[in-house]
């Protein structure tokens, strides 16, 4: 397997009020080019806190993260993060917020034109281009959270990181975005990871799924390798023997190996 | 003044019907509740055929709304039974306190002096009239005896009337407001964005926040003295003394209220920015001033409040041709009309002040993004 994204020996100590808190310790991922990775656990165990170090939004305290054979340690476009809670600027359209990003990345390298074009494209590809001039408090948590896509897309990222994207919505939203998500990893094949604690979200959509053990000094547990040919139909797995199998050994590491007491 | 308040929401819910985006289109995905509330007006209409023709499309759904309508009526009726009530008591609390200067005015005698200030005005301006006439009339005949005569024209020098002195009054908190936010406002961002900054001007700030304006003004006065020198001044000192005086006391607020909107815009925002590498300058442009806007609209408001309390006793002390000014010379004069004039300068201090307030309001809507939140 070739190594596009690998955390080597990663980990982070927060300092707090009442002294330094390790987070995370020895936490080594290879990812290959074009793999959807997802990173399950309970709450708490430090997944967001590796997505924030591959995105460059905290240093590692120690080991670190090298893409393309080069180290990152500064947030880059190159490693575009959709955010839990969208994250859109409320004052500016749905166009215009995939356009603050596409000037930033694109400046000098592509015309007006171009850009415009771009911005399109993208807005398309999450098919919200029939909402470009609506205001984010005029469209629903899904469609905003599609345009949050859009804007990670429109920078043509190396790597696309997701922040529970789907937390926030409600069930049926969740399978048209997912199956959204899978077209696109489909047609584009960018490498993903996505952070998510639903176990069906994880099997449904992943290569490869990362347990992570609970905190604190979380770090993997075990990661399952899922085989089902692309492309998925949630329908067919529903009833798939390999897709409950996996679905069933990513249940056992959480609630029987990773016992957590609420 | 209750009745504004009620009458609000019901201005922004047309708006809305006007000027907004109309129904949002119905969302590809079944989801979360959209931000839309076609509120009351927009399912009523009238079943009269013929009004529909001759009335604008607001005021029809407005009358349409019978219960929008009697609401309206409603909050009206009871703003004027509020003054009504309080006119009465005015008049009836006046009639039994006596001064040196005579009785206190009540509503009456100050409507007289109302109307005396405006004959005033009349009368000052006919005269001002007649004295450029005047002076106009001298040139020519001069002009015409000798082409070369060195003519000029004298600026009037009478007596500032009632007009004029509120003119100065608006100018000067405008000076005054102007500098406060060409100060404030960067600072305040300043302070927002690097928690080393804050730490550095805060216990400044703190300390500088509750000094009152009259402890100011001696010293503004003496440094305004000292530094500003010009042959012909084309702003008086004193203005620039009030002016100044207004500033120190109206900066505050803002600054404030900067610091906790700058300091508290979304951290996601804040990592959107980082992702997309957005230059220090074009992140406070794009993100930071945007999202921070409500909150230092706000401080614009109590700034412009505080400026204008402080300008008028900014104005009596350092004898700047404003309202201030007119107040203490009236107090001075000790006529029997003094209670009734200074009364009419307090309520249009008053009503100027609420005015000033609402522009403020009307500004904000304009340039505010945040159009859900409900402005007071």
């Amino acid at each position: 397997m070739q190594n596009y994204l690998e955390l080597s020996d990663t980990g982070i100590e927060f300092k707090t009020a009442n002294g330094p808190f390790r987070a995370l310790q020895k936490v080594n991922l290879k990812v290959a080019r074009g793999e959807f990775v997802s990173l399950i656990g309970h709450s708490g165990c430090g997944k967001s806190t590796v997505l924030n170090i591959i995105a460059g939004l905290y240093q590692a305290t120690e080991g670190g993260v090298i893409l393309e054979g080069r180290e990152v340690n500064t947030p880059s476009p190159d490693r575009a993060v959709v955010f839990q809670n969208h994250a859109l600027l409320p004052w500016l359209s749905v166009y215009d917020n995939v356009a603050l990003a596409v000037k930033e990345v694109f400046r000098g390298r592509k015309s007006k034109a171009e850009m415009a074009a771009w911005i399109r494209h993208n807005l398309q590809l999450v098919q919200m281009d029939h909402a470009s001039d609506k205001y984010p408090h005029e469209i629903s948590g899904g469609m905003k959270q599609r345009v949050g896509i859009a804007r990670c897309l429109a920078m043509q990222p190396k790597v696309l990181l997701m922040d529970e994207p789907f937390g926030a919505l409600d069930a049926l939203t969740r399978a048209h975005l997912q199956d959204s998500l899978m077209q696109i990893h489909h047609d584009l094949g960018t490498t993903v990871i996505l952070i998510t604690h639903d176990v069906d979200e994880a099997v449904l959509l992943s290569d490869r799924i990362v347990m992570m053990s609970n905190g604190p000094a979380a770090t993997i547990g075990e990661i399952l390798a899922v085989s089902l040919p692309r492309p998925r139909d949630r329908l067919a797995l529903a009833e798939d023997a390999a897709f409950i199998h996996a679905r069933q050994q990513v249940l056992q590491f959480l609630y029987a190996k990773q016992k957590r007491a609420a | 003044m209750k009745f504004f308040e009620y009458a609000l929401p019901e201005r922004s819910n047309l708006d809305e019907q006007e000027h907004g985006n109309g129904p949002v289109a119905t969302p590809v995905d079944a989801s979360t509740p959209c931000a839309e509330d076609p509120g009351p007006a927009a399912t009523l209409g009238t079943p009269d055929g013929k009004a529909r023709r001759f009335l604008p499309q607001a005021w029809l759904k407005l009358v349409g709304d019978s219960a929008g309508l009697s609401r309206i009526a409603r909050a009206w009726s009871l703003a004027l039974v509020g003054i009504g009530v309080f006119l009465l008591l005015w008049q009836n609390t006046a009639g039994n306190i006596e001064t040196s200067l005579g009785q206190f005015p009540g509503p009456v005698q100050v409507w007289q002096q109302v109307l005396n200030l405006k004959q005033e005005h009349l009368r000052e301006m006919a005269r001002k009239e007649a004295f450029f006439a005047r002076q106009e009339a001298r040139n020519a005949e001069m002009l015409a005896q000798d082409p070369t005569a060195d003519v000029r024209i004298r600026p009037y020098t009478g007596r500032p009337v009632f007009i004029e002195q509120i003119r100065t009054s608006l100018f000067t908190v405008a000076f005054g407001f102007g500098i406060a936010m060409l100060i404030a406002i960067p600072l305040g961002i300043l302070c927002g964005l690097s928690q080393s900054f804050y730490s550095a001007f805060n216990p400044v700030i703190q300390i500088f926040k509750p000094v009152s304006p009259l402890a100011w003004l001696p010293l503004v006065t003496m440094v305004v003295s000292a530094l500003y020198v010009s042959e012909s001044p084309m702003l008086s000192k004193s203005f620039i003394t009030s002016g100044i005086t207004v500033a120190l006391c109206c900066l505050w607020p803002t600054v404030i209220n900067t610091i906790v909107g700058v300091a508290g815009v979304d951290r996601d925002l804040i990592n959107v920015s980082r992702v997309i590498r957005l230059p220090a300058l074009r992140h406070v442009q794009k993100i930071v001033l945007p999202a921070a806007i409500p909150m230092i609209f706000t401080g614009m408001r109590l700034s412009l409040a505080t400026g204008w309390m402080v300008l008028i006793a900014a104005e009596m002390l350092a004898q700047s041709p404003g309202l201030g000014k007119f107040i203490w010379d009236e107090f001075q004069n000790g006529s029997s009309d003094s209670l009734g004039r200074i009364m009419v300068a307090v309520l249009v201090i008053g009503i100027l002040g609420f005015v000033l307030d609402k522009l403020m309001l009307m500004l904000q809507r304009r340039v505010s993004w945040d159009k859900q939140s409900v402005l007071r």
